[in-house]
C-alpha cells in the first residue's frame, strides 16, 4: 500500500486562508478607525472583539496539543493515524499567541480600564484591593508571557519528538519504550503547564477579570471545555478535508466515530459545568454573583444566552447520539462547524456581555475578526502539513491505530 | 418450549473461526449463535447480526424518566403541594435539572440493564442449555440449527472440512426455561457425543 505522506497545499486552500486573513485584517483596521478612535464605548468594543476573538481561537488550537498529549499519556495508539494533523493545528499556537500576546498586553499597558478595571483600582474598593496580589499588571504581563512561552515551547518539543523517527527505520522494542517514554515525559510537562494555565489561572487573568468583582470557581474548567469541544471539531474538519482530498489512508470511519464520541461527551461535559455556575448562583440569588447573569438572562443577552444552549448542548446531544451520525461525514462536518460556531458565541457572551451591557452588538466587525483567525490557522496548518510526512510510519503505536475498531 | 436439532462445531482458534463462519454462511446454513470464552471484535459483523437496538431502547427509558421527573416535579409543587422556597417560582426548572438528570439515568440504566437480560435471555432461576461448557473456557463454539432441509451428516462433514475439532449433534431447547436441567444433560462431561439426543 502506498501513501501519499506529503501534503501538497491546493491553490484554493492557499487562496481562502490569504482571503480570509485579508478580510481579518481589514476588518480590524476599519475596525480600529470606526471604533478604535471613537469614545470609551466603541473603544471598548473595538479591544472586546479582539480579546475575545484572540483568546477563543487561541485556546481551541493550543486544545489540540492537549489532545495529543492526554492521549500520549494515556497510552493511546488510537489516534497515531491522524496525530500530525493535530500537531499541525497546534503549530497555529506561535501566530495567534503572538498576536494575542500583544492584544493582551496592550490592554494592560495601554490602561485600557474599560476592559479591565482592575488596573487602576480605587484605593476604597476593598474587593479589587482584596485581590490586587493577583490582579496586578506586573503579574498579569509576566505570566501571559510565561503561558505563552511555555505553550510555543512544549508544543515545539512535543512536535520535534514526533518527528525524530521519520528518517530512521522502525523501532527496535528497546529503542521504542524509550521512544514512547520520552514522549510520555515531555506530553506530562505540556499538561502541567497546561492545568497551570488554561485549567485555572490564565481564563481568570484574561476573561474572568473583566468582571473583576465577580468570580466563579467553575469558570476555568468551563472555558476549557469550550475550547476543548471546539478543537476536537476543529481536528476532524481538517482530518475529513485531508481525507476528501484524497490523503490520510489509514484513517476511517472508526477514527472519526471517536471524534465524534469525544464531541459528544465534551459537549455533555461542557453544559455540566456551564450548568453548574449557573444552578448555584441561581439557587443561592445573592446579588454580588447574580450581577453575571442578569443581563445575560433577562437582559439583551437572553437570545444569544438560550442560542448559546441550544447550538452547543441540545444539538450534539441529540445529533450525535446516534451511531451512523457520528460515522457521517457530512453530519460531522455540519455539526464541527456547528459547535465551532457555537463556542465562539459563547466567548462573545462571556467577555462582551460584560463589557457592553446595554447593546448586543454582533456585526460585520465580530465575523471579520474571526475570519481573520480563521484564515490564519487554515494557513499555518497548511504550511504545517505540507512540510513533513502526514504519518509518523515508525511510531510503536501506529498499528493500534491500523486495526482500530470501536 | 420448543426442542429443535443443532449441529455444534467446536474450534480452537479465531483465525479459523472466522473464515469458517463465512463459509458456513455462504453454504446457506443457518447460524443459531456463535458461543466465545471472549468478545470477538467484528464477529457480529462477519455473522450478518444486525445492530443491537439496546440504544434506541436506552433513550426511550431515558426520556421517560427525564418525563416522569419534570411532570411529577411539576405537578407536586404546582398542583399538588405548591411552596413558597425561597421566593423562587413554582415551577424553578434549574432546581429540578439535578433530579431530571438523576432520573434520566436511573430509569436508562435499570431499563437497558433489564433488556439486555431479557434480550440475552439471562435472569435468576433461568436455565438455558449449553452446547460445550468449554465455550466459557477455550473453545469457540459453533452452533447451527437444523431446518427442515438440512442434512445432518453434510453439516457435519462441512464443518470438519472448514475445520471443526469437535462435532456433534444436539436436541435441545432453543430458549430459555424455568425450572431445572434434564437429568440425562451431563453438562461438564464433554466427551460423550450426542448425549442428548
Amino acid at each position: 500500500m502506498s501513501f501519499r505522506e506529503k501534503f501538497e497545499i491546493p491553490a484554493k486552500f492557499k487562496m481562502w486562508s490569504m482571503i480570509l486573513m485579508a478580510v481579518g485584517l481589514v476588518s480590524i483596521l476599519a475596525g480600529y478607525f470606526i471604533y478604535g478612535q471613537g469614545d470609551e464605548h466603541a473603544n471598548t468594543r473595538f479591544w472586546g472583539v479582539l480579546l475575545y476573538n484572540s483568546v477563543f481561537f487561541l485556546l481551541v488550537v493550543n486544545a489540540s496539543m492537549f489532545f495529543i498529549c492526554a492521549t500520549a499519556l494515556a497510552m493511546g495508539g488510537w489516534q497515531m493515524s491522524f496525530r500530525r494533523v493535530a500537531e499541525a493545528i497546534s503549530t497555529a499556537v506561535i501566530p495567534i499567541g503572538i498576536i494575542s500576546g500583544v492584544i493582551l498586553l496592550s490592554l494592560v499597558l495601554g490602561h485600557q480600564h474599560h476592559i479591565y478595571h482592575w488596573i487602576t483600582p480605587d484605593p476604597n474598593d476593598h474587593i479589587l484591593m482584596g485581590k490586587i496580589g493577583f490582579l496586578n499588571p506586573t503579574f498579569f504581563i509576566v505570566w501571559t508571557i510565561l503561558t505563552l512561552a511555555g505553550w510555543i515551547f512544549l508544543g515545539a518539543k512535543m512536535r520535534s519528538i514526533s518527528r525524530e523517527p521519520d528518517n530512521s527505520g522502525p523501532m527496535s522494542p528497546e529503542e521504542g519504550k524509550k521512544y514512547i517514554f520520552k514522549n510520555t515525559i515531555w506530553g506530562s510537562l505540556y499538561l502541567v503547564w497546561f492545568g497551570l494555565t488554561v485549567a485555572s489561572t490564565v481564563p481568570w487573568l484574561w476573561l474572568m477579570s473583566i468582571d473583576a468583582h465577580w468570580y466563579s470557581t467553575m469558570y476555568s474548567w468551563y472555558t476549557f471545555a469550550s475550547t476543548f469541544v471546539a478543537g476536537i471539531a476543529l481536528i476532524t474538519l481538517f482530518v475529513i478535508y485531508l481525507k476528501n482530498k484524497g490523503y490520510l489512508e489509514l484513517v476511517n470511519q472508526e477514527h472519526l466515530h471517536d471524534l465524534g464520541k469525544f464531541m459528544f461527551a465534551f459537549s455533555i461535559f461542557w453544559t455540566y459545568l456551564w450548568f453548574s455556575q449557573f444552578m448555584l448562583i441561581w439557587y443561592a440569588n445573592i446579588p454580588e454573583e447574580t450581577v453575571y447573569f442578569k443581563h445575560r438572562l433577562q437582559g439583551p443577552y437572553r437570545g444569544i444566552f438560550f442560542l448559546n444552549l441550544i447550538i452547543n448542548f441540545i444539538a450534539p446531544l441529540l445529533v450525535f447520539m446516534r451511531r451512523s451520525s457520528k460515522r457521517n461525514y457530512t453530519l460531522l462536518v455540519f455539526m464541527s462547524v456547528l459547535i465551532i460556531f457555537g463556542h465562539w458565541i459563547d466567548f462573545y457572551q462571556m467577555v462582551i456581555a460584560s463589557l457592553s451591557k446595554e447593546h448586543v452588538e454582533l456585526g460585520l466587525f465580530d465575523f471579520g475578526v474571526a475570519a481573520g483567525f480563521v484564515g490564519l490557522i487554515m494557513w499555518a496548518t497548511g504550511n504545517a502539513l505540507s512540510k513533513h510526512s502526514l504519518i509518523n510510519r515508525n511510531h510503536p503505536f501506529l498499528k493500534e491505530s491500523i486495526i482500530h475498531h470501536t | 418450549m420448543a426442542k429443535k436439532k443443532f449441529v455444534v462445531g467446536s474450534f480452537d482458534d479465531e483465525k479459523v473461526l472466522f473464515p469458517a463462519v463465512k463459509k458456513v454462511r455462504k453454504a446457506g446454513y443457518k447460524i443459531h449463535d456463535v458461543y466465545t470464552p471472549f468478545p470477538i471484535h467484528g464477529l457480529d459483523q462477519v455473522m450478518g447480526l444486525r445492530d443491537t437496538s439496546l440504544h434506541t431502547a436506552g433513550f426511550i427509558y431515558g426520556i421517560t424518566g427525564t418525563t416522569t421527573a419534570l411532570t411529577f416535579m411539576g405537578w407536586v409543587f404546582t398542583k399538588d403541594w405548591p411552596l413558597n422556597i425561597g421566593g423562587k417560582p413554582h415551577f424553578p426548572l434549574p432546581a429540578f435539572i439535578p433530579i431530571t438528570f438523576e432520573l434520566t439515568v436511573l430509569f436508562s440504566a435499570v431499563g437497558m440493564v433489564l433488556t439486555f437480560c431479557y434480550l440475552c435471555q439471562l435472569a435468576p432461576f433461568v436455565k438455558k442449555h449449553h452446547f460445550h461448557a468449554r465455550a466459557t473456557d477455550d473453545l469457540f463454539v459453533m452452533v447451527l440449527e437444523c431446518t427442515s432441509r438440512t442434512n445432518e451428516d453434510e453439516a457435519k462433514a462441512f464443518l470438519e472440512s472448514v475445520g471443526a475439532k469437535e462435532i456433534n449433534v444436539q436436541v435441545a431447547e432453543d430458549g430459555w426455561w424455568l425450572g431445572r436441567y434434564a437429568k440425562e444433560q451431563k453438562l461438564y462431561d464433554t466427551t460423550t457425543e450426542n448425549s442428548l439426543a
